[in-house]
């Protein structure tokens, strides 16, 4: 292990965990919405805000996925040391979240979308994003009042994803300190 | 600061019940099962509400606790000084200066704003619970969206009283799909229930989180020819002279002699600080009762 894997976690956790939680909450309950998170200085290629939301929700509980190039010694010795969280693969036993880049993680069948009796048994996938503006897609649902906009990297997927309503994934998309979400019952429009 | 880690839980708790909270604002009226703690107070006393609070607040949260519409009955004042001494946080009575309110069976008269967050205390969770006892069949009927038992109660009510008689716990439907108790708020109190704020749901001993994002469809059961009526008692705030709000009524001597009362005890000491005087109030003087 790298003395690097030991810094960069939460300075007060209990504060620093709250107040991004309530951060990652209201981008949840508010799809489009982006969102400050902050606290966390995790190594490359996750950004603040994807370092700062395995802080807040991760540990020896939830099974994690790292695609692609997230599956790298650096960032499984971090997520190791400050979350005890096991790594696992995509599928049907696998992560409760999974991070990557929209490339990597797809395709996006191989994760659990829940059961009839249990929906909430589904992955969490957090998405990391070269970019993250209120611009592109359109957003209707639960949590919108009219209309909102999200730079999805796409649109097809999260269509087919709102389809299997109340199955489904549930996304976060991280990019620098910025955070914004989209729950299975987001209707996206391109 | 104090001996207890900040909003008393552990982190691992706090983690278990924020993810529990995530899921429940993804698939909204669904019951998120969640394990819920021991708490320093009793079923009953609101422990799921708490928990849910304790995971949500941050150091400059603004808290209100309110039982039945009143923030000084024992129940809210108890939780009041839970979070102030476990969470350091500041705590007010005014529903418009909260950032987060916890209540017992009401929603404030005041319309919440979408910088709020309102935390139900919830008792029975599942909204089929008495019609069907086994939790693995109501999950079943909660999987398969059937729902008609919930409508033949209702329509019992109606053959049995000529109208529906539920008057709190009025069940709803959520965006369509999930039937949800709101909680035992009263029926008039649900069409509040579309709204800016967070709506979170918390029921303790039953081991059950849910949550309503902002603005979401909420539409309480009814029939074509029995359309739901959000009911209050015919009469105006005796204190404020409100007509609008939901009322309390209060016995206050043994001659049968009564009067009605916000029950939201805020909002009728907003209204009589404005002047507002009703058919038994008197004028209101700062720092008077």
């Amino acid at each position: 292990m790298h003395t690097e894997a030991l810094t960069g976690g939460f300075g007060d956790a209990p504060v620093d965990a709250a107040r991004a939680f309530r951060g990652a909450m209201n981008a949840m309950a508010r799809p489009g919405r982006i969102e400050d998170l902050a606290g966390a200085v995790p190594p490359a290629p996750l950004s603040v805000a994807a370092g700062v939301l395995v802080l807040t929700l991760c540990d020896a509980e939830t099974p994690v996925y790292l695609a692609g190039d997230f599956d790298a010694p650096a960032v499984r010795e971090w997520i190791t040391f400050h979350t005890g969280a096991p790594f696992a693969g995509p599928g049907p036993e696998g992560a409760m979240f999974a991070l990557g880049t929209w490339e990597a993680l797809g395709p996006l069948e191989a994760y659990p979308v829940g059961t009839p009796e249990y929906p909430d048994r589904s992955t969490t996938l957090i998405v990391e994003m070269s970019e993250l503006v209120a611009e592109g897609a359109v957003l209707r649902g639960p949590g919108i009042r009219e209309t909102a906009r999200l730079s999805l990297p796409e649109v097809a997927a999260f269509q087919r994803n709102a389809s299997a309503f109340p199955l489904g994934l549930d996304f976060f998309f991280t990019c620098g300190d910025r955070v914004a979400a989209l729950p299975r019952t987001t209707k996206v429009e391109g | 600061m104090n001996e207890y880690n900040f909003a008393y839980l552990d982190e691992q708790t706090k983690r278990m019940i924020r993810r529990a909270i995530l899921k429940g604002l993804a698939i909204p009226g669904y019951q998120v099962p969640f394990a819920s703690r021991e708490m320093p107070m009793p079923y009953g006393w609101g422990t799921g509400g708490v928990q849910v609070s304790a995971a949500t607040l941050v150091p400059e949260d603004r808290m209100k606790v309110i039982d039945q519409g009143a923030d000084d009955t024992t129940n809210a004042v108890s939780i009041r000084k839970f979070f102030e001494r476990t969470a350091g946080v500041e705590t007010t009575e005014e529903t418009g200066r909260a950032t987060l309110i916890q209540t017992r069976h009401r929603i404030p008269e005041e319309t919440l704003t979408e910088d709020q967050i309102l935390v139900y205390q919830v008792p029975i969770p599942e909204p089929l619970r008495f019609l069907e006892p086994r939790e693995t069949e109501t999950r079943k009927m909660h999987a398969l969206e059937e729902y008609g038992l919930m409508h033949v109660k209702l329509y019992e009510d109606i053959s049995q009283h000529g109208a529906i008689a539920t008057a709190y716990a009025y069940p709803v439907k959520v965006e369509g799909r999930y039937v949800m108790d709101p909680s035992p708020i009263p029926k008039f109190d649900n069409p509040k229930m579309e709204m800016a704020a967070i709506q979170l749901f918390g029921a303790g001993r039953e081991q059950r989180i849910y949550a309503l994002p902002p603005w979401c469809e909420v539409v309480s059961l009814d029939f074509e020819d029995h359309p739901f009526e959000p009911s209050k008692a015919e009469h105006d705030c005796d204190l404020c002279g409100a007509g609008d709000s939901y009322l309390d009524e209060v016995i206050v001597d043994d001659a049968g002699g009564r009067m009605f009362v916000c029950s939201d005890t805020d909002y009728c000491r907003g209204r009589r600080a404005a002047g507002h005087v009703g058919a038994q109030g008197v004028p209101y003087e700062e720092g008077a009762a």
